[in-house]
């Protein structure tokens, strides 16, 4: 079973990151952006047993720092045979 | 004092806090491996290095802060053994939740690399007991991460439990209220980004370090 781990900023973070995107998209000529957030995305292949509490404590634990950040899980069920 | 300093791989300036300590103290300090789940028996110091703890994967010291070592330096902690983490320590500290708040990027996304002026704002602590409130000292900064964060009512609850050490005095990193280093409730642990074991001798260019850890030996050996 694989597992996706989205990690973004929450809101009201400054996002140096981001903005330093933004900029250079604009210098790329591209004018509609009105804004950027840089996160991470975190795969994860697991036991087919794996709860969802489970990966949940693996984002607390590690993978997401809760105080600036927030994570979203994306299961992915294995493939039928 | 008998000293112990962490060693992560990606560990830098664990040799410049040693021969800090070594010269203030007289005693060489252990040197203990991430791996090592316990410290050596009857330390009552622990140094938590600057650098890049596993090249600053993930987060900034977020590998090292659970890395076996830091479980015993959590309990030493919690029994009042004074602790500091300088740079990659602090950020180490505060991903192992003993001190508040996360160090983001840089606010300006530069590598910042010079002695700054900072403000003493608290001078009762362990480690501040040897400047004067409000005295103004200079230490030098190298870090990419030091952009000191944590919500409004924890900043407050800083403030009033004066528990700031150090706060730059221009903005360096974007670090909220200039905050350059902070205690926990319990007043033995302080995180700061500026490294005061590169300001112990004239050749460094300043002084200003050696206080803090001369003010240390005196407290702990008091």
């Amino acid at each position: 079973m694989k597992a996706r781990v989205f990690v973004t900023l929450k809101n009201g973070v400054l996002d140096p990151q981001g903005k330093a995107i933004h900029h250079a998209l604009e210098g790329l000529g591209f004018s509609g952006v009105n804004d950027v957030r840089a996160g991470k995305l975190i795969e994860l292949d697991l036991a087919d047993e794996t709860s969802d509490a489970e990966i949940e404590d693996m984002c607390r634990k590690l993978l997401a720092n809760t105080v600036i950040e927030n994570f979203r899980i994306e299961r992915m069920e294995p493939a039928q045979a | 004092m008998n000293s112990a300093v962490i060693v992560f791989p990606g560990s830098n300036c664990d040799r410049d806090l040693a021969v800090a300590l070594e010269q203030v103290t007289g005693r060489k300090p252990a040197m203990v491996w991430h791996k090592d789940s316990e410290l050596p028996a009857g330390i009552d110091f622990i140094g938590v290095p600057g650098g890049f703890s596993y090249g600053d994967y993930l987060r900034s010291g977020a590998m090292a802060a659970r890395s076996p070592v830091m479980r015993a330096v959590a309990d030493a902690a919690g029994r009042g053994v004074p602790v500091i983490g300088i740079c990659n320590g602090f950020q180490v500290l505060t991903e192992a939740g003993l001190l508040p708040g996360a160090l983001m990027r840089n606010a300006r996304l530069s590598f910042v690399c010079r002695p700054v002026p900072l403000r003493v704002e608290n001078s009762q602590s362990l480690f501040t007991a040897q400047y004067d409130a409000g005295e103004e000292i200079s230490f030098p900064v190298a870090h990419h991460d030091g952009n000191y964060q944590a919500d409004e009512a924890t900043l407050d609850r800083l403030e009033g439990e004066a528990r700031v050490a150090f706060r730059y005095l221009d903005s360096v990193n974007g670090s909220a209220r200039n905050i350059a280093g902070i205690l926990n409730d319990a007043g033995n642990v302080l995180g700061l980004m500026p490294h005061p074991e590169r300001a112990i001798e004239p050749a460094h260019g300043g002084t200003d370090g050696r206080r803090l850890f001369e003010g240390l030996l005196e407290t702990v050996s008091a």
